[in-house]
């Protein structure tokens, strides 16, 4: 009878380990960043591009209702990609859009905007990605849709700007108002 | 006898006392031991080249050049990045089981041997 309990119970055990197993390797466990995270640091300093002055991101972003920042860099295939869609939402005339231009070499950076257009109102350097870090980014390209009032984060894209989330970006902005 | 045991001692805590001073490129790397770099998965900061990493570390010096301590640093992290940047899980509800198990287990071995011992 003792034996008997002791079979079943190894058997339940390893039946038990197998479904955990299961379960987990089903159970994709890598990080995906909170995308909806509305905490932001406006406070830290940054050079401009195009002069030596220095800003606080604070100060750039008050005149509309809405603001992008748009984290991108020369090197950044990707960015290339998505300028398109920036130099769109420049056209709708509703955010002031911030380039950060990250760990990128100044030349560089201007020879991109000069071949590709600039949808930028502001841009500011960020050569040791510090800044981009501050606000909870991750590499490039990223893309913050602020709030301007209430200086809250609306949404975070990570990776290139597409079709969907150019649709997307549209429709928050017309629910906010 | 008593002499040299207390020179031990002494020289002990002297010991103690200079580790006790790390330098700062030290406390950079015990910080970023201590972080999950995110974007490249299985790696900490400190042992990843990745860009993120390069400038979390630049990121970690300016911080503690400001002066702020190591708690300071943490919680600037997760309240950017959220709790997933630590190693070290805080005890919640959902982390709960995970501090709790081996203590349990750990209590349960201990009464398995002490009455093994005992029956004998």
């Amino acid at each position: 009878m003792v034996k008997n309990v002791k079979l079943i119970a190894v058997i339940f055990i390893i039946i038990l380990s197998f479904f955990i197993l299961l379960k987990g390797l089903n159970k994709t466990n890598n990080y995906s960043p909170d995308l909806n995270s509305s905490k932001i640091d406006f406070n830290f300093k940054a050079k401009f591009l195009y002069s030596n002055k220095e800003s606080t991101l604070y100060k750039l972003i008050d005149d509309k209702d809405f603001s992008i920042i748009n984290i991108w860099a020369s090197w950044c295939l990707p960015c290339r990609e998505e300028h398109a869609y920036l130099l769109n939402l420049k056209s709708l005339n509703k955010f002031n859009i911030i380039g950060i231009n990250y760990k990128d070499d100044e030349i560089n950076a201007k020879k991109f905007i000069k071949e590709l257009g600039n949808p930028y109102s502001k841009i500011v350097i960020d050569p040791t990605g510090v800044n981009s870090i501050e606000l909870g980014a991750y590499g490039v390209p990223e893309t913050l849709l602020i709030n301007n009032k209430s200086k809250t984060i609306l949404k975070k894209y990570i990776g290139p700007l597409d079709d969907e989330k150019f649709a997307e970006i549209k429709m928050i902005i017309e629910n906010e108002n | 006898m008593k002499i040299k045991i207390l020179i031990l001692i002494i020289i002990y805590f002297i010991s103690f006392f200079n580790f006790s001073y790390a330098t700062n490129s030290e406390k950079v790397d015990k910080i970023s031991k201590n972080l999950r770099c995110l974007i490249c998965q299985g790696q900490s900061v400190y042992d990843s080249q990745s860009d993120f990493a390069l400038s979390m570390k630049i990121l970690i010096q300016n911080k503690i050049d400001e002066g702020k301590n190591d708690e300071q640093i943490y919680s600037f992290l997760k309240n950017k990045y959220g709790e997933w940047i630590v190693y070290d899980p805080e005890i919640t509800k959902n982390t709960f089981l995970l501090w709790v198990l081996p203590l349990i287990l750990f209590v349960f071995g201990a009464i398995l041997i002490i009455r093994k011992v005992s029956i004998k």
